[in-house]
């Protein structure tokens, strides 16, 4: 009795006795679970116009904002270090476009998920051999963004957020936004959407698939870009970060595969479950569940909904 | 020409059914037991036998039992080291709470702990399939690797959170534990992986191969059939797991003699998987064949600038290390993406017709 006591009851007296550290383990589960919404988001993006299951998206992140750090430590100014770092994502984009993707058409689902764990393997291989192992800090000053904390008091008590949170949260709902836009509203985005849906209806209306590829390459390469800059900002740029990003997984089965907004919400529900599991039910196990709630999560979620929440249902037949 | 069927006549079911139908696979085939238990032993120094083949062999034992799952049966699976750390920890418990019984019988035994779990986790892929499954399989990855390192039970309350593998016997002679001579760590390695390849090949070329094929070529239409999804799908992953856990207890006690929770990790996951691929998906000989290449190219690659007589630094050579390997596995699937198998294949084909072309 004890024990179901501990699991079913304890916690939530906890969480209504205490109401400001609810919301700060809220607050930290959000931020957490939007940077898990922003790899996602990569490797959405990708897999929609692809059908490839990047699994490099997070060594990407690492990657790009390893760029960014060593230009400027070799003493390029922060600014133009980003435009740089752009430019090298293209430049990786089209590489990854003409070697490895375009031999590889038409190849099963699995053997390109296997080539891009090479990509992975090739850029951690690169990066540590122009920029050295050692982990770096991010350059979050030089660039313009904010430091420090701010308290706001709520419920009788103080909840404290770093600037540099809230900040990552407005670039980025400003990402998104920018993205929803551009998919929408823009030719290239409706291009992305036929490519989407049908590569053979969108190459047989004049739409270039290899073009395609190297945009949806660039934008990953550029949301990796972002979340790599705020990621680098709460602990330090080495390629460790890159086994996070495994943690985007169970943000997509839970999202579903194809689904920009699935990747958010799922992001998020993930971030949050996870901070709020550790903290409150942690305890009983002795802690450090952080590491696999989240799959049990999604494991959870599947076994109700196979696809995903906002994936297409799959429909078999023979 | 050297490889020909014609004229090996059939006359009895037996024969029909052996696993090496054809004559010239029977030579091939003892001449490698024959180079592998006798000229191996002989001519390869410690460093060889230790390092290459007890690693290559323990790898491709697991690459097998990933195989039987992901290349048979179709169910991609992220969690082999998870697996594979079970029978390592099951065999270190039973070995040392039992500790008269013969290493051998633990390490087998400890197989059967793997495959409950291996069931266990593999529940789910009757209602998931394709990469949610995988990302599923993660679950058993991430959760055991935690238990691993979480239970001090398992690893009998040692302060360095490590199991370390005492000294065992096998008839008189050491086999584990720091006394324990490569060669005859080697012999045990080679005799386990020999058996259950010899095992493993009847079973997927029998009545439960076959089912586990259907299932992965179209599971409705084997449903449809017959085929008990239930039973085919948790079978696979009762035996894959059954294999992966003997790799994982061989790898502690017989290769590496001490193991942390970080020994079973996602990277090493992800390496057996792509052995499975490089290898080929469905094919026995591919497992070996992948494991050999994932696993001796990087000794190579390390071994190479100094054998050229160039002056790197070791980390650099070990980064340019990662970046070959990476540039090398992309190569390797645009070149052949079905595997080496199918290299061995295309092989056999050429010496079936030479001198012709075709």
């Amino acid at each position: 009795m004890d024990i179901l006591y501990k699991i079913f009851i304890d916690p939530f007296v906890q969480m209504g006795g205490a109401p400001d550290l609810l919301l700060q383990t809220l607050w930290e589960g959000l931020v957490g679970g939007m940077l898990y919404a922003l790899i996602a988001l990569g490797f959405v993006l990708i897999f929609k116009a692809s059908g490839v299951f990047n699994f490099a998206q997070g060594i990407m992140m690492v990657f790009a904002a390893l760029t960014l750090v060593g230009l400027y430590e070799k003493g390029v100014p922060a600014y133009v270090a980003l435009g740089l770092t752009i430019g090298v994502m293209y430049v990786l984009a089209l590489g990854v476009e003409r070697i490895v993707l375009r031999p590889l058409v038409n190849q099963p689902d699995i053997i390109l998920f296997m080539a891009t764990f090479g990509l992975t393997y090739f850029l951690i291989g690169l990066g540590e051999v122009i920029f050295g192992g050692n982990s770096k800090v991010m350059i979050t000053q030089q660039l313009g963004l904010p430091s420090g904390s701010v308290s706001l008091e709520v419920l009788g008590g103080f909840v404290s957020m770093q600037k540099i949170d809230i900040s990552a949260a407005v670039i980025a709902s400003i990402m998104v936004a920018g993205l929803g836009v551009f998919f929408q509203r823009t030719r290239i985005g409706r291009a992305l959407r036929a490519v989407a849906d049908d590569h053979q209806a969108a190459l047989s209306v004049g739409i270039s698939l290899n073009q395609i590829w190297v945009i949806v390459w660039f934008t990953a390469g550029i949301v990796a870009l972002a979340t790599g800059i705020m990621w680098g900002a709460r602990s330090e740029v080495s390629f460790a970060l890159g086994t996070i990003a495994l943690k985007a997984l169970p943000v997509l089965v839970l999202g579903g595969f194809t689904s920009v907004p699935g990747a958010i919400v799922g992001g998020l529900i993930i971030g949050i479950g996870e901070k709020l599991g550790e903290f409150y039910w942690g305890p009983l196990v002795g802690g450090g569940i952080e590491s696999w709630l989240a799959y049990f999560i999604a494991l959870g979620f599947l076994l109700f909904r196979p696809q995903g929440l906002f994936g297409e249902k799959i429909i078999e037949r023979i | 020409m050297f490889y020909r069927e014609a004229g090996q006549f059939k006359t009895s079911y037996a024969s029909d059914q052996a696993i090496f139908p054809i004559l010239q696979d029977r030579i091939g085939i003892a001449i490698i037991l024959a180079i592998a238990f006798i000229a191996i032993p002989v001519f390869g120094g410690s460093f060889f036998l230790a390092s290459v083949m007890i690693p290559f062999l323990i790898l491709s034992l697991a690459a097998i039992g990933l195989n039987i799952l992901t290349g048979y049966t179709g169910l991609v699976s992220l969690g082999t080291a998870g697996f594979m750390g079970v029978g390592a920890y099951a065999c270190y418990k039973l070995s040392s709470l039992y500790p008269d019984v013969s290493i051998v019988v633990w390490i087998v035994v400890s197989g059967f702990f793997s495959a409950a779990v291996g069931v266990l986790f593999g529940l789910p892929s009757l209602r998931i399939k394709g990469f949610y499954l995988a990302v599923a399989t993660l679950a058993a990855q991430f959760f055991l690797q935690w238990f691993f390192a979480r239970v001090q039970w398992l690893y009998n309350y040692n302060p360095s959170g490590a199991i370390e593998v005492p000294k065992h016997t096998l008839f008189g002679i050491a086999v584990t534990g720091p006394q324990a001579t490569p060669t005859a760590r080697y012999f045990v390695v080679l005799t386990i992986v020999v058996v259950m390849t010899w095992f493993a090949s009847n079973l997927v070329h029998g009545r439960i191969g076959r089912m586990w094929m259907a299932v992965r070529d179209m599971d409705i239409a084997a449903q449809l059939m017959g085929i008990r999804l239930l039973d085919a799908k948790l079978m696979a992953f009762a035996v894959s797991s059954f294999y992966a856990g003997v790799a994982g207890a061989m790898m502690v006690f017989l290769w590496l003699g001490a193991a942390e929770p970080e020994a079973f990790n996602i990277n090493e996951s992800f390496l057996l998987l792509f052995m499975v691929i490089i290898g080929g998906l469905g094919s026995l000989i591919g497992s070996f064949m992948g494991a050999a290449l994932i696993h001796i190219l990087p000794i190579i690659l390390r071994a190479l600038p100094a054998a050229l007589g160039l002056t790197i630094g070791s980390a650099t050579v070990e980064h340019l290390t990662f970046m070959v390997t990476g540039a090398l596995i992309i190569f390797f699937l645009i070149v052949e993406p079905h595997g080496l198998a199918r290299l061995w294949q295309i092989g056999k084909q050429k010496l079936r017709v030479w001198p012709f072309p075709y």
